[in-house]
C-alpha cells in the first residue's frame, strides 16, 4: 500500500510541475492545487498508514495500549488543507482579475514587469 | 515567570490591532491612529522583549502550557528578538509613511488590517519554535502580502502578483513536503526536538536530502540565486509604503529561516550543505548587483540590490564561523533599516520629481537639498562607506571570509560593494545632480511632506547611529551568533522541562 501511495504521490508532483510549466494561467492554478494535494498526501503516507486503530483512550485509562494511528499527522494535514484552500481561493480570484486586466491568459504575454 | 507572556506580545498586538481596525474600516482617522500608535506600541514591546532576552537569556513560552515537545512553543533567543525589533521598526516607519501616502480607496480595501496581519505573520515566524507553526506563520504573512501587493489592481501589479504568488506557493509546498519528510523521519515537529533526534540518527543521507529541500524552499523565499526571479518582477509594482515593508522584511524572513534550520538542525554535514550555501551566496551577490546595473528605474535598481544584499547575509551563514555569523546578523540589522528607508526615499523622489524613471528625474539636489542628504545616508551605507552601518557589516563579513580563506567569496564581496556604490552614484547623478530634463510644470508643488521627511530622517538617524555606536550592536550580534553556534543552549531552554 505504501509503495502504491509513493507512486501516486510522485505522479501528483510530476503532474503538478508539468501543469505549472504550461503557458495558460488556469493550468498554472491547477498545478498549484495538485502540488498542495501532493504534499498533503505525502504527510499522510509518511506518518504511517494504520487502519482500524483509532487513537482513542479507553474509559478509565490514561494511556493507549498498543499501537494507534497518529492523530498529529492528521491535524497537520487538516491545517494545511485549510491553508491551501484559502490561498488557492485567492489565486483563483487573482488569475480571474489578471485575465480581465491583461486581456489574455497566456503567461508569455505577461512579461511587462520582467 | 509572568514575563513569559512577553514572548507572545509581538504576535498578539498586531493581530488584535488588525481585528480592531477591521471593525472601524470606514473610519479613516481611527484606522490611521490605530496604525501609528499600534505599531509604536509594538515597537516598545519588542524592544522590551529584546532587552529582557539579553538580560535573562532565551525565553520560552509553552502555548497553552502543553509541555515542550508536544505543544507549540514560542522561543525568543537573541536572533529572534533582534529580528522582531527590526520588523517593528519597519512596521512603525511604514505606518507613519502610510499616513500621508496611502489613498482612502486603499484604506477602505483594508490596507491597515493587512499591514497589521503582515506584521503578525512576520513576528510569528521569528518567534515560533515549531517547524509546522513556522509554515503557518509563513502562510499568514504570504496571504497578507498577496493582498497588499495587488491593492490598486493595475496591470503591472497583476503580472507581478502572478509570479510572486506562484513561486511563493511553490516554495510553501516544498517547505510542507520537507516538514512531512522530517516528521516521517523523527516523529516530532518541535525544532529543538528535531535537532536532538536528527543528530542521533544513524543514516544521515536522508537528513541531507531533507536539508536540501528546506534549502530550496527557503532560498526561494529569500530570493537567492537562482530562484530570485519573482522579486524584481513584483517588488516595484505596489504602493511605495508596501514596497518598503516588503523590501525590508519579507525576504529576510526566508534568510532568518535559513539561519534557524542550518544552525540548529542541519549541522551534521556542513561540508555539503554550507558549501552549497557559499556558492549560492557568491552568485546571489553577483547576479543581483549586475542586474541592478542594467536598470534605470529607481525601484527596480533597489529591488535588484535586495538580491545582492541577501547574498551577503547567506555568506555569513555559509562560512559558519563565529565572526561570520556575527557579520551576518549585523548585516541583517543594517540592511533592513537601510533598504526600507531607500524605498521610502524613492517614494518621496516620486512625489517631488514626478517619476521613478531616472531619465525623467533631475535637479532634485537643487530643489530639495534635504532629500539629497537623506538619500545619501542610506545609499552610501548600502555601498559600505564608513562610518555608516554598512561599512561595519561588510567589514566583519569580509574579515571572516579572509580568516576562513574563502577567497572567491571575499573577492566577489568586495567587487559587489564597489558595484553597489556605482549603482547608488548612478541614482545620485541622474536624479539629484543633473539638471531637470525639461521644466516640468505638471508636478504640483507638493505640500505636507514633513511627516515623510521625519520618517526617512528617523531611519537615516538609526543608520548613522548603528555606524557610530557599533559596539553595543556588535555585542548583540555576538550574543546572537554565540547562541546560534551553540544550539545546546536553545535545546535546553526549550526541552529542559518547565521553567521553575
Amino acid at each position: 500500500m505504501t509503495t502504491l501511495m509513493a507512486i501516486l504521490i510522485g505522479t501528483f508532483y510530476a503532474a503538478a510541475i508539468y501543469m505549472m510549466l504550461r503557458r495558460s494561467v488556469v493550468k498554472l492554478v491547477i498545478g498549484l492545487i495538485l502540488l498542495s494535494n501532493a504534499a498533503n498526501l505525502l504527510i499522510f503516507t509518511v506518518a504511517g498508514m494504520d487502519r482500524g486503530i483509532p487513537p482513542l483512550i479507553p474509559k478509565g485509562e490514561l494511556l493507549i495500549e498498543g499501537p494507534a494511528a497518529d492523530p498529529l499527522a492528521q491535524a497537520v494535514i487538516l491545517t494545511s488543507i485549510v491553508i491551501g484552500f484559502g490561498v488557492l481561493a485567492f489565486a483563483v480570484v487573482l488569475i480571474h482579475r489578471a485575465c480581465e486586466v491583461v486581456q489574455t491568459d497566456d503567461m508569455n504575454e505577461m512579461k511587462g514587469t520582467d | 515567570m509572568d514575563l513569559e507572556v512577553l514572548v507572545a506580545l509581538p504576535i498578539i498586538i498586531p493581530l488584535l490591532l488588525g481585528a480592531l481596525s477591521l471593525t472601524v474600516l470606514s473610519n479613516h482617522s481611527a484606522q490611521r491612529w490605530l496604525g501609528a500608535i499600534g505599531t509604536a506600541l509594538l515597537l516598545l514591546c519588542s524592544v522590551w522583549l529584546l532587552l529582557h532576552t539579553r538580560e535573562v537569556g532565551i525565553q520560552v513560552l509553552e502555548v497553552g502550557s502543553w509541555p515542550a515537545p508536544f505543544g507549540i512553543v514560542l522561543v525568543s533567543d537573541m536572533l529572534g528578538a533582534i529580528m522582531v525589533v527590526l520588523a517593528s521598526i519597519t512596521g512603525f516607519a511604514t505606518a507613519l509613511y502610510s499616513l500621508k501616502t496611502v489613498r482612502k480607496r486603499f484604506e477602505r480595501f483594508g490596507y491597515y488590517p493587512l499591514l497589521h496581519l503582515l506584521l503578525a505573520g512576520v513576528n510569528g515566524a521569528f518567534l515560533t519554535g515549531d517547524i509546522f507553526n513556522l509554515y503557518v506563520w509563513f502562510e499568514v504573512l504570504l496571504v497578507a502580502s498577496f493582498a497588499l501587493l495587488i491593492l490598486g489592481g493595475e496591470r503591472a501589479q497583476m503580472e507581478g502578483a502572478i509570479k510572486y504568488v506562484t513561486l511563493n506557493l511553490l516554495s510553501s509546498a516544498l517547505f510542507l513536503t520537507a516538514i512531512g519528510l522530517t516528521y516521517g523521519l523523527v516523529g516530532t515537529l518541535n525544532m529543538a526536538d528535531i535537532a536532538v533526534k536528527m543528530a542521533s540518527l544513524e543514516d544521515q543521507k536522508m537528513v541531507t536530502v531533507i536539508a536540501s529541500l528546506f534549502l530550496i524552499a527557503f532560498a526561494i523565499k529569500a530570493a537567492a540565486f537562482p530562484l530570485f526571479f519573482w522579486l524584481p518582477a513584483s517588488y516595484h509594482t505596489p504602493q511605495v509604503a508596501v514596497s518598503a515593508i516588503f523590501a525590508g522584511l519579507l525576504t529576510k524572513v526566508g534568510v532568518y529561516a535559513l539561519y534557524r534550520v542550518f544552525t540548529l538542525i542541519f549541522t551534521a554535514d556542513t561540508g555539503f550543505t554550507h558549501e552549497i550555501l557559499l556558492w549560492i551566496a557568491i552568485f546571489t551577490m553577483l547576479t543581483g548587483v549586475l542586474g541592478a546595473a542594467a536598470q534605470f528605474e529607481v525601484r527596480r535598481i533597489l529591488s535588484f540590490h535586495i538580491i545582492s544584499q541577501i547574498g551577503y547575509m547567506i555568506l555569513g551563514l555559509a562560512l559558519f564561523t563565529p565572526l561570520a555569523l556575527i557579520g551576518g546578523v549585523f548585516y541583517i540589522m543594517h540592511h533592513i533599516i537601510v533598504k526600507a528607508n531607500l524605498f521610502l526615499v524613492a517614494g518621496l523622489m516620486y512625489r517631488l520629481g514626478g517619476s521613478f524613471e531616472l531619465k525623467k528625474l533631475g535637479g532634485l539636489y537643487r530643489n530639495h537639498p534635504g532629500l539629497a542628504v537623506l538619500f545619501l545616508i542610506p545609499a552610501l551605507s548600502l555601498a559600505g562607506v564608513p562610518p555608516l552601518s554598512g561599512f561595519f557589516a561588510k567589514f566583519i563579513l569580509i574579515k571572516a571570509g579572509v580568516e576562513a580563506s574563502a577567497w572567491w567569496a571575499v573577492g566577489v564581496a568586495l567587487l559587489v560593494g564597489l558595484l553597489t556604490l556605482f549603482s547608488m552614484i548612478k541614482i545620485w547623478n541622474e536624479a539629484f545632480w543633473k539638471a531637470s530634463p525639461e521644466p516640468n510644470p505638471a508636478v504640483p508643488a507638493p505640500t505636507r511632506n514633513a511627516l515623510l521627511y521625519w520618517t526617512i530622517g528617523l531611519l537615516a538617524a538609526m543608520t548613522v547611529c548603528i555606524g557610530l555606536f557599533a559596539q553595543p550592536i556588535y555585542q548583540m550580534a555576538e550574543m546572537a551568533a554565540a547562541q546560534l553556534l551553540n544550539p545546546a543552549g536553545y535545546i535546553e531552554a526549550v526541552l529542559g522541562g518547565t521553567t521553575p
